[in-house]
């Protein structure tokens, strides 16, 4: 780094004591900063923004389901010739697939994991900064060019990747030049939480503050260090089938395109012997342990805000931390419950079905665990707490309706129907997303010394609790009535879907409802930057170490180093003279 | 930090390695030359490169001494989700999806009424 | 406050932040490959024959080749040794002679590669050259990036040695490390590809 000194930039010295601090371009402090907190800021930044891009597709699409055949409204022109009379189908499927990969890929792991695991987590473990802040700096600006890519797409001939987020071969191999575009946009993510996974665990086992030992660390910073571990192993796969599939689409080979293959325009010139399956296998080794990369931090955010609203130390700390290393196991030897109609064969399924139960079981611990901690609770409810608690039953009723997916005999039925589209969404959407929101409200005075309005808060949540019920509930029921999932006109032309097509108007709505609710989140966002309520440095009464930083935590993030000297969730101590006391207080009897 | 005693008898221990690295190397290919099957070629070479990595890992990259648990710990995991991943292939073929099957009761005596 | 652990070892896990995070680093790469591995696996078992390596490609370069590399690996651990030692001309000398060895695995490959394009032999030909073609590459574009770092190392990058000789040796291991992962798949690449 240069040594760049303006005279007219006002900065108290006294506040930067050590040696060799020099004041930093705005490029340095802001743009490319090896600050984490600045980069988990850009993170969760950019990823609002991309959850809010790939909402806007999916409330595009409900205008197709709902209102099949019709012009889209308001924003119609906007999308192209092509669409001017209605959603043309190959544009539909545009948006599903580039819905799907945006959500999870682009929106909620950058947030979950960059966002929340970069500005907190070192915080939270007493560190000054991430243990390779060059790496940091590398990891977010891969994740950006891979953001970059895959929006780029929408606009090369034949639009976005068109065959589903998961890009099954060999549809994807023979598809348009958008899933070329994808397969390299994915690549740059995967390398990117590469590089952000490394860096989570070795701060997390190295950068530790004294005396803080693996049990006194915050279930969040758990639930990061199994994600990571996740994200280390699970994703090199992908990168291996994505480079394979990048192979078949431009070198023309035929990894996953078996021998014989014809399309509408006769015979494929390939070589052929390859197995489409195996792009599956590759696919959800992956993409089954996202699931839980999603789910983990989200349980940690969660954890944080139940035992901080509550007033009383989590209930099975020891318990909550060896589930959650069990279901990051687990998570590895459960993918082929997403193949069973594939024709694996029946020994395979049942191995999977069997896992497939066994991991439910530390999720239920989980959720219990958090349960119990509410009981007999002197529980507050400002907006934080008010996500948190919903996501309790909404993670419920996802993981309760995945029971049944995991069985081989019903998931005949239920594969690719609607159904499927409820369970996950109630785990990501009312599940994960909530948690991001408790997350985001409750770490807001932190990053910016001013808490959220309370009043837009409570309207955002209120009206997101509600609407987003109209959006998923009727999914179950469509989904059992046998609605399968990708339908262009959303069953329109089916006799046996008749009866239930009328809730994709209701889904609709919901959705639209759904959007509309977002706005007070985003003008509360921005306008309590300025005019929030002003906050000391603690203002949740919270007993863990970012609560000892100033707010917002200068470079270097504490005043003097901080030591630990007790567990994470030491609220209403017996005989304390106040109801929480920090993990870096010192013990008074020694002291 | 070793001291520099260590690090001489380190290189000690380089040199022997990077002999029987060679030596490993030549038998691999001329084994590869004896008519003994592909599967027991196959067999033969892989346990070869094995030897071969096991040297690398545990010598050049230090392994034999390594301390951490965490460090142990994490490789370990790796290695099993590894295999897990190699056991994709072998879990395509478990059911011999195509071929014939007899029912299990299918050769039964047959019920005969009294 | 300054990052800790980046030289010295954390009692409690044993190991300093560099070590750590570049076996963290091997640790997926054993994936990226293992994924490929599997492929190969795969694609062998599901086809109706196989080719034998040694028909298709040239058994006696692939045997320098390996020899190649497993000589850099070696330079690559005096170069570590003589740092441990202090002695830096002679650390010149081996970490010079590793990039000098990984240049000729390269061109040896890029000969290979040039045989192989002009009879025609495309990654789209068969099954068998498409795996070759994408391990070899991937493998190769490994051996490109070490020789990026071993290159700095050698050269601008070891003016760090006069001013911290010790995280430069952290470094210059961590390096050396990911050079004997790299020299370590192909040795598992050369039988699978070259002999079975």
């Amino acid at each position: 780094m240069d040594n760049v000194t303006t005279a007219d930039e006002h900065v108290p010295h006294a506040e930067h004591g050590h040696d060799g601090h020099h004041e930093l371009s705005f490029l340095q402090s802001y743009v490319f900063s090896l600050d984490h907190k600045v980069i988990g800021i850009q993170y969760a930044i950019t990823a609002m923004l991309f959850l809010l891009l790939g909402f806007t597709l999916m409330m595009i699409m409900r205008w197709q389901l709902a209102f099949p055949y019709t012009p889209v409204p308001v924003i119609g022109g906007l999308l192209g010739q092509n669409n001017a009379q209605f959603i043309a189908p190959e544009f539909y499927n545009s948006l599903g697939a580039m819905h799907g990969t945006i959500m999870v890929f682009l929106g909620v792991v950058p947030l979950a994991v960059g966002g929340f695991g970069n500005y907190v987590l070192p915080l939270q473990i007493g560190a000054p900064d991430m243990a390779f802040p060059r790496l940091n700096m590398a990891s977010y600006w891969t994740f950006f060019c891979g953001g970059v890519v895959m929006f780029a797409s929408f606009f090369v001939p034949g639009g976005a990747a068109n065959s589903g987020w998961t890009s099954y071969a060999p549809l994807s191999v023979i598809a348009t030049e958008g899933q070329t575009w994808w397969l390299v946009g994915m690549i740059f993510l995967i390398t990117s939480s590469l590089l952000g996974s490394v860096n989570f665990i070795v701060t997390t086992l190295q950068l530790r503050a004294p005396g803080l030992s693996f049990m006194r660390l915050p279930f969040f910073v758990w639930a990061q260090l199994v994600t990571s571990f996740l994200l280390l192993l699970a994703f090199p796969p992908l990168e291996a089938a994505g480079v394979l599939q990048l192979m078949d689409r431009v070198a023309g080979t035929s990894f996953f395109m078996p021998a014989g293959l014809v399309t509408g325009e006769g015979p494929l010139e390939i070589s052929g012997g390859g197995s489409p399956l195996l792009w599956q296998h590759l696919f959800w080794f992956l993409a089954h342990p996202e699931v839980y990369v999603l789910i983990l931090p989200a349980m940690g955010i969660v954890a944080e805000v139940l035992a901080n609203n509550t007033r009383k130390p989590l209930w099975g700390y020891r318990v909550l931390v060896a589930s959650v290393i069990f279901l990051g196991f687990m998570s590895f030897i459960v993918w082929a419950h997403h193949m069973f109609m594939t024709g694996m064969g029946t020994t395979m399924s049942s191995f999977f079905q069997t896992t497939t139960m066994i991991i439910s079981v530390p999720s239920v611990v989980i959720l219990s665990a958090f349960l119990i901690s509410l009981y007999s609770g002197s529980i507050r409810y400002p907006v934080p707490m008010l996500f948190a608690l919903a996501f309790l039953p909404m993670f419920a009723i996802g993981g309760l309706t995945g029971l049944p997916l995991g069985l081989t005999a019903p998931d005949l039925h239920f594969h690719d129907t609607y159904y499927v589209i409820g369970h996950f969404h109630y785990v990501v959407a009312p599940g994960t997303i909530f948690a991001l929101f408790a997350g985001i409200y409750f770490w807001y005075p932190k990053a910016t010394g001013r808490v959220m309005s309370e009043l837009l808060g409570k309207i955002h949540f209120w009206g997101s609790f509600i609407s987003i019920q109209f959006v998923f509930t009727p999914m179950f029921i469509t989904g059992l009535a046998g609605m399968n999932r990708r339908l262009y006109d959303g069953g329109l032309e089916y006799a046996h879907l008749q009866e239930v097509v009328g809730w994709n108007a209701t889904m609709s709505y919901g959705a639209w409802a759904l959007g509309f609710f977002q706005i007070f989140f985003i003008f509360n966002f921005f306008w309590s930057i300025r005019n929030g309520k002003k906050v000391d440095d603690n203002p949740w009464k919270a007993t863990t170490l970012e609560w000892q930083a100033p707010s917002p935590p200068p470079h270097g993030n504490f005043t003097s180093p901080p030591e630990v000297h007790r567990g994470p969730y030491e609220y209403s101590v017996p005989g304390a003279d106040k109801d929480f006391t920090m993990q870096g207080e010192a013990d008074p009897a020694k002291a | 930090m070793s001291g520099s005693h260590d690090t001489e008898h380190h290189i000690s221990a380089y040199k022997k390695v990077a002999g029987a690295l060679a030596v490993l190397t030549v038998v691999t290919v001329l084994a590869s030359y004896v008519e003994v099957g592909v599967a027991l070629g196959i067999v033969l070479a892989l346990i070869i490169a094995s030897a071969k990595g096991s040297l690398v890992a545990s010598v050049f990259m230090h392994l034999k001494d390594e301390k951490s648990l965490w460090l142990t710990g994490t490789l370990v995991l790796t290695v099993v989700f590894w295999f897990v991943l190699m056991l994709i292939p072998i879990m395509g073929r478990m059911d011999n999806i195509g071929t014939y099957k007899p029912l299990p009761n299918a050769n039964a005596v047959p019920y005969v009424p009294h | 406050m300054e990052i800790p652990y980046t030289v010295a070892e954390r009692p409690d896990t044993g190991v300093n932040n560099v070590k750590l995070g570049i076996w963290l680093f091997l640790a997926s790469e054993v994936m990226l490959f293992g994924g490929l591995f599997s492929t190969y696996v795969i694609l062998r078992l599901g086809g109706t024959d196989w080719p034998l390596g040694s028909d298709i490609l040239s058994v006696p370069i692939g045997t320098f080749n390996t020899a190649v590399l497993i000589g850099s690996s070696v330079t690559m651990v005096m170069a570590h040794a003589s740092l441990k030692l202090n002695q830096f001309d002679q650390f010149k000398k081996y970490m010079g002679l590793t990039v000098v060895l990984a240049l000729v695995f390269l061109a040896v490959k890029s000969y290979e590669y040039y045989d192989k394009l002009s009879h025609g032999d495309l990654p789209s030909a068969t099954t068998f050259l498409a795996i070759y073609w994408t391990m070899t590459a991937l493998h190769g574009l490994h051996i490109i990036g070490g020789v990026v770092v071993n290159g700095y190392f050698w050269g601008p990058g070891s003016k760090m040695f006069h001013t911290k000789p010790e995280m430069f040796a952290n470094r210059v291991e961590a390096a050396g490390l990911y050079w004997h992962f790299v020299d370590l798949v192909w040795i598992f690449l050369f039988p699978v590809l070259y002999l079975l």
